[in-house]
Parts: C-alpha cells; structure tokens; sequence
C-alpha cells in the first residue's frame, strides 16, 4: 500500500512541477516524472515479493506455479516507455523551435495566447 | 473477410508508404491519401446496417488477445471520422500548396485517421490507449505544422494538456487491471457486474473512473479541461482545425468515455456510483455549454469563435449521454434514456458535419482575404457566393434553427432533460442555444452581408477542390434535417442500441 502513496506522490509531485515552473524544460520534466510514475505504478501492480520469471514448462511445478509474476503490467510498461519516448521526443524539438523563434525558455514571455 | 482490421491498416500502410515513396515520387502524399481515404469512407458508409463484428487479433480469441469490435456505435464514428476525412484531405490538396513538406504532412494525417480508427474499433483498454496515444501524438505535430511562433506555442501547450490526460488515462487502466485482471473491456465490464453489479463500487474503482472522466475530459475539451483548444484549433492549417473540431474530440474523447463508462464501468443498470459519473458528466457539460457560449460571444477572429462554440457543443453531446446515464443509474425509464442518448450521438456526428464545414469555409475565407480578423471582413456574399452559402448553412444548422439538423438534435437532447426532471439545466441549455444563435448572426453580419469593403475588395471565389468538399458538407447538414427518418433508424439507433446493451457487447466479444 505504501508503495501506492509513494507513486501518487510522485505523480503529484510531477504536477507541481509542470503547473509551477516557467521553464518549459522543467515542464516537460515534470511530464517525464509524472510518466514514470505510472510507470511505476503499473510495475508495482505486477510485483510478488520472491517472484520467479513466468515461464512454463513441463517439469513446473505448483509451488512455483504459484510464485510467478504477473508478466501483462511489464509488457504495458514497456509500450508506454516506447510511447513516451516518442512524445519526448517531439516535445523536445517543439522546445527548440519555440527557442529559436524566441531567444528564451521562459512560458510567460513566450505565451501570447490567450488560452 | 472480415473488414474490420482494415480500417486501422490501410490507414496505418499509407502512412508509412507515403514518406517512403516520397523520396522518389513528389505526388506519393496527395495520391495515397485521396485513395486510402477513400476506400475508408466507402467502407465506412457500407458498414451501415451491417451486423455487429468481432475480429480476434492474432487468432487469440477474446479475454487473451486483443479484439477488433464493429457494433452500432463504431459504424457511427467510422461514417464521421472517415467521410470527414476524405473530405478534409480533397480540401488539403489546394489548401495546403502554400506550406512545404507536404508528404510530412499527409503522413502524419494518415497517422491520425489511423489512431482514430484504432480508438474506435479498439475492444481492449490498453489497445485503446496505445491509438489514442498514436492520435494524439499526429495531432500535436499538425497543430504545429506552420512552425511560426503561434503554432508552435499552441501545439505545445496542446501537448503538455495532452500528455497530462494519456497520463491520467494509463493510471485509470492500470487500476482497472489492478481491481479485475483483466484489460479487455467485455471481460473487465462482466467481472465489475458480478463483483459490484447494482451496489457501491470499490473506491479504486471509481478512483479510476473519475481519472478516465478527467482523461477524456481533457481530450474532448471539456471545461474546465478546456484551455488548449482556443489555442490549438484556430492555430492548426484549416483542414486540420476542421478534424480536429470535427472528429478528434469526439472519437478521442466522448466516445472513448462513453465505451468505457458504459461497457466498462456499467453504466447500463442502476447504482450509486455510476449516478455520481453521471452526475459529474452533466456538471461538466453545463459548464462546458456555459463557459464555450459565453466566451464564443466576445471573439473577433472567426476560427477563434468557431473553437469556442465547439466547446459548447461538445457540452451539449456529453449532456445528452449523462443525462441518459443519470436516468439509468437512479432507476429511471429506458426508453427515457434512450432519448437522452440518442440527441446526444445525434448532436455529435451533426456537430462533426457542420462545425468542420464551419471550419474548411474559415480556412477558404483565409485564403482568399488573407484575414480571419471578423472586424476587417465584409460583404463577402457578393465576392464569395458558394463559401457565403455553405457559411451560412452551417451557421443556420449550429444555432439551431429548425428545419436545419442541430435543431432537432438539440431538441431531443432538451426535451430529455426536462423529462428527466432536471429543470436548471434543461434551462440554461435553451438559454445557451439562443446565446450560440446570437454569434453565428454575428458572423453572418459581420462576414457575408454588408458592404465589400477592406481585404474583401479583391477576394476571388476558391477553387472547385475547396468548395466542393464544402458544399458535400453543407448537403450532409441539411440532409441530416429532413431525412432523419431513414437516418435515424439505419445509423444512431444501432447506436444507441450499443451503447445501451452491455450485456449484449460483452457476448458478442466473449462468445
């Protein structure tokens, strides 16, 4: 359970992050952080305390049938790091561009729309 | 064979055969997205009346591998997403001559039809998030296609909101998997019924359906989740602006919250928790009617006013569909919320229909005064006959003016309300109908009629690739209107049908 709270807090801490800094760098950080924390959350979800890796065989027997973890949240956690790497990605350039056109990284001097 | 699959592949192919092609072949983009857009919407419009479908990835049939659905719902949002599509990429072959890196740019179209598609068909929570990802991502990119100050500004701020919803979103379906094992939504939605069937549901539960409503919310633009569409839309080249206002909110987000809140979360039999989403959804949307009106008034860039009024709309669609789940979660009639449900799927795809011709007629009105400033337009009626016409059409339909089709959608959607017993809201949705009545006679007084003055002077009607996508638009609109008989029964009672019967998707996924 504590593990839970600690993945929220991350995850509210990455919000911090996004919704108080200026920087758009530090904004895309707390993206990133706000990522892994579910990430993170999605992993703990599958974990067993003395978990084997899932693969069976013939001589498997019920004892470690029973310790085996759960393989599906490591395989979602591995598509949404893809993912994430993808947004990442264009996130990033789209900062370089917006650096370019403005000479700074500062949101409140970039923004001029009105939302 | 079945079709459904083809839907996200042919798509998909394209997308990645354009850039590919392009290297040797200039017309690779315009080709392959007039055709594969093509064969999509005709697929599209022949999957009317079709039986419900289910293709088993992989040949892994349901609760293990993944399941490519086609009931009554997805055939609704295939017809928009696709007809729109095709005529969106028609109008990008003249409209888009100004930019460069053209094969970029139907690439990344193609992309987003496919992620579309995929979030459409999809009958697993995390398949569904994967193409919602996919979507979005083309999205981001094509707001920012212009690479000017303000393009770039609006897709950034588009995507930070966009990534804080995928966030939210991929948390909700962790929890689910957490709480029931499984992440195909027919199995998910038949452990959460017999768990919790008509009784208080696990608090992570609902922890996970309030983070699927602000998830959805966010991409459907619901306020307050609502602060990057003003910005994105109106930034976005105008065949853009018209998918995304027209279909990208929709198939991303409300119908992405009504198939999980429905064929997931149960909302077809009564229980207190699915009253509070319901409840939730409709405070959502009266502050989504409200706020989208109100600010839509006071806008003097004419895309600008069209991206607010599509946050109104948007509110009167997820009226519709909560209304409906109230009526089911407090015990009340079905056939009262099937009405609810009805004029909410049927505002939708007439919101799809009008707002993106409002949209592509914004975009040739663009182009040919080289302003979307409504101060400085006028008298365009005169120089611009055909655009004055579909404008005006559009115009007439959003606000709700009978024959025209958002009139009776707007009425079923008001006439359930007050049936519904809830009084306040039915009235603040007539209130705000009239409020969107008064901007669109903004805009035809302040574009179409009056004196040719200003950057009209030397405005020139666009060419037959733009209008005609147009004036398809504008027949769509009417025709909603006065054939809603035979449309009624062919294309949205199925969907009601669908999203009502949970039981009935769950067999037909599971056997």
């Amino acid at each position: 359970m504590t593990v839970y709270f600690m993945c929220a807090v991350l995850l509210m801490m990455g919000l911090y992050c996004l919704v108080a800094k200026k920087n758009i760098v530090k904004k895309i950080i707390g993206i990133v952080i706000m990522d892994y924390a579910v990430n993170l959350y999605l992993i703990t979800i599958g974990y067993k305390n003395n978990g084997v890796a899932p693969i069976i065989e013939k001589t498997t027997s019920p004892e470690l049938l029973e310790r085996f973890v759960d393989p599906l949240p490591q395989a979602l956690v591995l598509t949404s790091i893809v993912i994430g790497l993808g947004t990442l990605s264009l996130m990033v350039s789209m900062v370089i561009r917006l650096y370019e056109k403005h000479g700074t990284f500062d949101m409140s001097q970039i923004s001029k729309l009105r939302g | 064979m079945n079709p459904v699959p083809l839907y996200v592949a042919i798509p998909l192919g394209a997308a990645f055969l354009i850039p590919l092609l392009g290297m040797w072949w200039k017309k690779s983009g315009e080709t392959l997205a007039v055709l594969s857009t093509l064969v999509l919407a005709v697929m599209a419009i022949l999957a009317i009346g079709t039986p419900a479908m289910v293709h088993h990835m992989g040949g892994w049939t349901a609760p293990l591998g993944i399941a490519l659905v086609s009931d009554g719902l997805t055939v609704l949002l295939l017809i928009a997403v696709n007809v729109i599509a095709f005529l969106c990429i028609i109008f990008s072959l003249k409209y888009m001559k100004v930019y460069t890196g053209l094969t970029k740019y139907y690439s990344l179209f193609m992309l987003m039809v496919a992620g579309m598609n995929g979030v459409v068909v999809s009958g697993d929570l995390f398949n569904l998030f994967v193409f919602l990802e996919v979507a979005s991502i083309a999205s981001y990119a094509l707001v920012a296609f212009g690479v000017e100050a303000d393009e770039l500004e609006a897709g950034f701020k588009y995507m930070i909101l966009g990534s804080v919803a995928s966030v939210m979103i991929l948390f909700a379906v962790g929890t689910v998997y957490a709480v029931t094992g499984t992440l195909n939504m027919a199995d998910a939605s038949r452990e959460i019924a017999t768990r919790f069937g008509g009784a208080e549901m696990n608090p992570a539960l609902l922890l996970a359906a309030a983070f699927f409503l602000m998830g959805f919310g966010l991409k459907a633009a619901l306020v307050p989740f609502h602060a990057w569409l003003p910005d994105a839309h109106p930034s976005a080249p105008a065949p853009i602006s018209a998918m995304l206002s027209g279909v990208v909110i929709k198939s991303l987000g409300v119908y992405a919250m009504c198939r999980v809140m429905f064929h997931v979360f149960g909302f077809g039999t009564a229980s207190p928790s699915s009253a509070i989403i319901a409840n939730a959804m409709i405070g959502f949307s009266v502050l989504s009617i409200v706020v989208g009106g109100l600010l839509a008034i006071g806008q003097w860039d004419f895309k600008r006013l069209l991206a607010y009024s599509s946050i109104g709309q948007i509110g009167y669609v997820t009226l519709g569909i909560g209304v409906g789940a109230r009526v089911l979660a407090t015990g009340g009639t079905r056939s009262l919320a099937a009405l609810a449900i009805l004029g909410g799927l049927f505002h939708l795809i007439n919101h799809a229909a009008f707002k993106s011709l409002l949209f592509l007629s914004s975009g040739a009105i663009q182009q040919a005064t080289g302003t979307r400033d409504m101060k400085m337009l006028s008298g365009l009626r005169k120089r611009m006959p055909i655009t004055a016409a579909t404008t005006n059409l559009a115009a007439l339909s959003i606000s709700g003016v009978p024959p025209f089709s958002g009139f009776w959608s707007k009425l079923i959607i008001i006439v359930a309300t007050i049936r519904a017993g809830l009084m306040g809201v039915a009235v603040v949705a007539i209130a705000m109908a009239f409020v969107t009545l008064a901007y669109y006679v903004k805009v035809q007084r302040e574009i179409l009629f009056g004196p040719v003055r200003g950057p009209a002077e030397s405005a020139k009607e666009v060419s037959p690739l733009m209008y005609v996508p147009m004036i398809i638009l504008a027949i769509v609109c009417v025709g909603f209107g006065l054939l809603y008989p035979v449309l009624g029964s062919r294309i949205l009672e199925p969907a009601r049908d669908a999203l009502l019967n949970g039981a009935e998707y769950v067999k037909l996924v599971l056997g």
